[in-house]
């Protein structure tokens, strides 16, 4: 439906996008016991641990190699070996994650080829899994990042096997899902009967818990032994469009099929992820969810007063994007403009008649008549300026608490994410005056005069 | 990078820093911090440095030339406050892609500040060089000299990307290219006998603001703050003052030097945190000026306002004093602050049991070992578990550190202040002294920590 174009501008001016290398980062944190590493300057670690601190209001385990103009120059292997020693011996992990940077990639480091011959040197780290991700911070974006890092995992970790798990199944979840959002999941599919295995799985490791014992690496996520059983799972639940080449990885890999929801925002979208669930387990739809159902049909009925005609403005990587601009669409409103941060082909289903792969800039200037502003927190200057309300949504939001446990899945995350967007506009409706009327029909004349 | 290189060498060379002086020559080329440790390591880098030394001049477009990891990652994430211009929370990059990589991002670069000079129309362009465009070769030097013909107003590199080094080093960098290309280029409307630079203050939430008001009534102006809430305008012209004050310890020291070399601007190093600190640097600053040709009552004036405003402080603190008596403080944090915070927690009645100084000079620890004494419990290199653990113990009631590693001290259910540069509140001159201590009573009492850390009940019945 929407044309799809790239800002042309040499200058990005407030940028939406934030770079791969972090991506696959936050999809490492998401595995159990995990240290990620990024191949890099210490500058490169240090930027994203502080976003990500500020966005889960956490400890982060992220590591550097630490390259200097010297050691680029040369070749990084010293440093990836010193790294991964270290690493081993202060934190001892169950997986090292290592996602490269613009700087070494622009040099030209082959990591593959060096881990082989750090593993020579070193057989005592023989039974510590290293995972090799190329993500150039010149290319591509966050989300391309966390996916090519889970596409890793998988070719590195999953194994196939013999005989299928009965009700065994993998969740694949993308980087626009929060821990709460996989936390519900993880509760919607087991109220099936089914065993998922949810890959990466940050609800396990940043939903903001105390744990009793301090630990330098992620505490929770996904185990090593899950993502080596994903092989002998019934079928794969891909949760976001940019986890479908992992998925695919998986059945080369070992045979298991697997159904894609590219979005689990919508009542439709989220009826046929329940109906899927019913027909995978042979189980009935519980009572609970039917209720829930119902409950959000009074939501988006009690709602719907509010969204109609509403003009909206959304800044959100592509999957997230998809899924708000859907929903908001079937709710009755405009998508009046919409900018992402990478090619996807969910893009020119944007429910806009624009998709800019472009910056905030690109936003704000789309934005003049819009009802309501959806991006990550940097979008509060440019809200502040238009004058429109402001809902944050994706990463990173620094200047809001419960970032992590913001739910927009399922029956129960629509139902709320309607309210809350009600709310706003409710919040934000002017009050009528004697001049009000007159306004409105002074306007709508200046309007058909253009036409 | 033959340039750069030089550079890099010439601030490892500081004749105004002692301890730098007291190396021997290959030490010295090593630089100031220790080398970094891959898998081991923490801390920003230099083009990190660079930004956050100059990103506070408020009308200046702030342009990053690198992938979108530079700014993408990290932008309007700092504290610095501003009374006027807002650009510089704006963020600018060119996030280079691919094909800039192969063919270099000079055009790009190029276009980019002609984009922002149309749209913006700044007084000037700061054009920072990261890894990535430094390894592919771009000249931003060469081009920061042609576009500023070209458009007729100061285009000035700054050459700091982030793999020559540390923070500290950035800093130093970015003092370095004001010194080449901004600070003497333009006059100041008018001048006075009253003149001061504030070098190395960010204005971070807003704590420069409560310093001027006493410096206002004192009748002494801040020419140019180097470089909170700067203008542009300011820090070109900021040659014309009579004396200057250096606050962040040796981060800026370069700009004090050499400003004192050039333009014979007498400075002295001082702190705004503490009460007897800010007294100082008010008495100094007051005798520096009157060295430099202002009327000698100045002095007097000082005092007075000194005895007035310390007393006002004490009183504040005085009804705080009882219920932070004895309190133990963990102090996480780097330089300057080690020794200016601990001697303003100790007016209050706190016991440092033990302060970190990793990023601290050698004078730093002897000034804190003057105030603590000599049995200081100094951490050159504290872990993240050790500091966890002396928490979890209670061996300290609270932590004052960064950002980063404030879960630590969640975690542990031990209360946590932050002192950093992205914290909320403005903890410098009289009133912040009092803020501070204000912030750390509420975060000692606050109601919460008896209930977190009793266990659940069925824990406890499980336990007995």
């Amino acid at each position: 439906m929407a044309a799809v174009s790239t800002s042309h501008k040499a200058c990005s001016v407030n940028p939406l996008k934030m770079s791969q290398p972090i991506g696959g980062a936050l999809a490492f944190m998401g595995l159990n016991n995990c240290m990620p590493l990024l191949h890099g300057s210490q500058g490169c670690t240090a930027f994203g641990l502080v976003l990500f601190v500020r966005h889960f209001r956490e400890a982060i385990p992220l590591q550097t190699t630490a390259m200097n103009e010297v050691t680029t120059i040369l070749g990084g292997i010293d440093n990836i070996e010193q790294a991964i020693l270290n690493i081993s011996k202060r934190a001892n992990p169950d997986i090292i994650g290592i996602c490269s940077t613009g700087l070494t990639e622009t040099k030209g480091d082959d990591v593959d080829g060096y881990l082989k011959l750090i593993r020579k040197k070193h057989p005592e780290l023989d039974s510590l899994p290293i995972v090799y991700v190329s993500t150039p911070d010149y290319k591509d974006a966050f989300q391309d990042g966390w996916s090519n890092a889970v596409t890793g995992m998988v070719r590195a970790l999953v194994e196939p096997a013999s005989n299928k798990i009965r009700n065994q199944v993998n969740i694949l979840a993308g980087s626009h899902l929060t821990p709460g959002d996989i936390l519900e999941l993880r509760e919607i599919v087991e109220d099936f009967g089914l065993d998922p295995i949810i890959l990466p799985d940050l609800s396990g490791s940043l939903d903001g818990h105390v744990p009793e014992n301090f630990s330098p690496t992620t505490l929770g996520g996904t185990t090593l032994a899950e993502i080596r059983a994903m092989g002998a799972s019934e079928v794969t639940l891909v949760i976001g469009e940019h986890m479908l080449a992992a998925a695919v990885e998986i059945q080369i890999r070992a045979d298991v099929p697997y159904a894609v929801f590219d979005r689990l925002l919508g009542l439709e979208a989220n009826d046929q992820f329940i109906a899927f669930l019913s027909k995978t387990s042979g189980k009935p739809v519980p009572g609970k969810y039917r209720r829930l159902r119902s409950q959000l049909l009074d939501a988006m009925l009690d709602g719907h007063f509010f969204f109609g005609g509403k003009k909206i403005a959304i800044g959100a990587e592509p999957d997230l994007l998809w899924g708000i601009s859907a929903m908001l669409a079937e709710m009755g409103c405009e998508i009046a403009a919409a900018v992402t941060t990478t090619a996807s082909p969910l893009l020119e289903r944007v429910p806009a008649r624009e998709v800019l792969i472009g910056d905030l800039e690109d936003l704000e200037m789309r934005s003049g008549e819009c009802d309501l502003l959806i991006t990550h927190s940097h979008g509060r200057q440019m809200a502040e300026r238009l004058g429109i309300p402001f809902l944050r949504m994706g990463l990173p939001i620094f200047d809001r608490l419960g970032s992590a446990h913001r739910l927009s899945v399922g029956y129960r995350g629509m139902r709320d994410l309607i309210f809350e967007i009600g709310n706003l506009f409710m919040a934000n409706d002017h009050e009528v005056g004697p001049e009000s009327w007159v306004k409105e029909r002074e306007s709508a004349g200046a309007q058909a005069a253009t036409h | 990078m033959a340039g750069l290189n030089a550079k890099v060498q010439e601030v490892f060379d500081e004749p105004g820093c002692e301890k730098n002086q007291g190396k021997s020559d290959k030490e010295r080329k090593k630089g100031c911090t220790k080398q970094l440790q891959p898998g081991a390591a923490a801390g920003g880098c230099a083009f990190d440095g660079a930004k956050i030394a100059l990103q506070p001049i408020t009308d200046v477009a702030h342009l990053v030339h690198g992938p979108i990891a530079c700014e993408g990652n990290s932008w309007d994430n700092r504290g610095s406050k501003s009374s006027g211009s807002r650009l510089y929370r704006t963020g600018f990059t060119t996030d280079i892609n691919e094909t800039d990589v192969v063919f270099g991002g000079e055009k790009r670069l190029f276009k980019a500040i002609r984009e922002i000079i149309d749209k913006y129309d700044p007084p000037a362009v700061f054009v920072y060089q990261t890894c990535v465009t430094a390894l592919i070769g771009d000249d931003i030097e060469a081009l920061c000299k042609a576009a500023k013909e070209k458009f007729g107003r100061p285009i000035v590199p700054i050459n700091a990307p982030g793999f020559v080094g540390s923070k500290n080093l950035g800093n130093k960098l970015a003092g370095e290219a004001l010194l080449e290309y901004v600070i003497g280029t333009e006059e100041p409307e008018y001048t006075t006998s009253y003149d001061i630079n504030i070098i190395g203050e960010y204005n971070l939430s807003g704590e420069l603001w409560q310093v001027k008001p006493l410096l206002d009534e004192l009748g002494i102006r801040i020419l140019a703050c180097i470089s909170g809430d700067a203008k542009y305008s300011e820090v070109a012209a900021s040659h014309r003052a009579r004396a200057a004050m250096m606050v962040c310890s040796k981060a800026m020291i370069n700009i004090a030097r050499k400003m004192e070399e050039r333009y014979a601007i007498p400075f002295f190093e001082g702190s705004f945190y503490g009460i007897s600190d800010m007294s100082d640097s008010l008495r100094q600053i007051a005798k520096l000026l009157v060295q430099r040709g202002a009327d000698e009552e100045l002095v007097d004036r000082t005092e007075k306002l000194i005895s007035r405003e310390e007393a006002a402080a004490w009183e504040r603190m005085a009804s705080y004093k009882a219920r932070l008596a004895g309190k133990k403080v963990l102090l996480i944090t780097g330089g300057v602050k080690s020794w200016s915070v601990v001697a303003a927690l100790q007016e209050a009645g706190m016991e440092i049991v033990g302060t970190s100084v990793k990023k601290s000079t050698d004078e730093d620890k002897e000034r804190i070992k003057e105030i603590m004494g000599e049995d200081a419990h100094m951490f050159d290199d504290m872990t993240p578990r050790e500091m966890y653990a002396m928490l979890k113990e209670a061996q300290a009631d609270i932590m004052l550190s960064g950002g980063r590693s404030q879960f630590i001290a969640l975690k542990a259910k031990m209360p946590w202040l932050d002192i950093n540069q992205e914290r909320h509140h403005a903890y410098a001159g009289y009133d912040g002294m009092v803020a501070l201590v204000h912030e750390i009573d509420k975060a000692l009492y606050n109601p919460i920590w008896e209930q977190v850390r009793k266990p659940a009940p069925w824990e406890q019945s499980w336990q007995q």
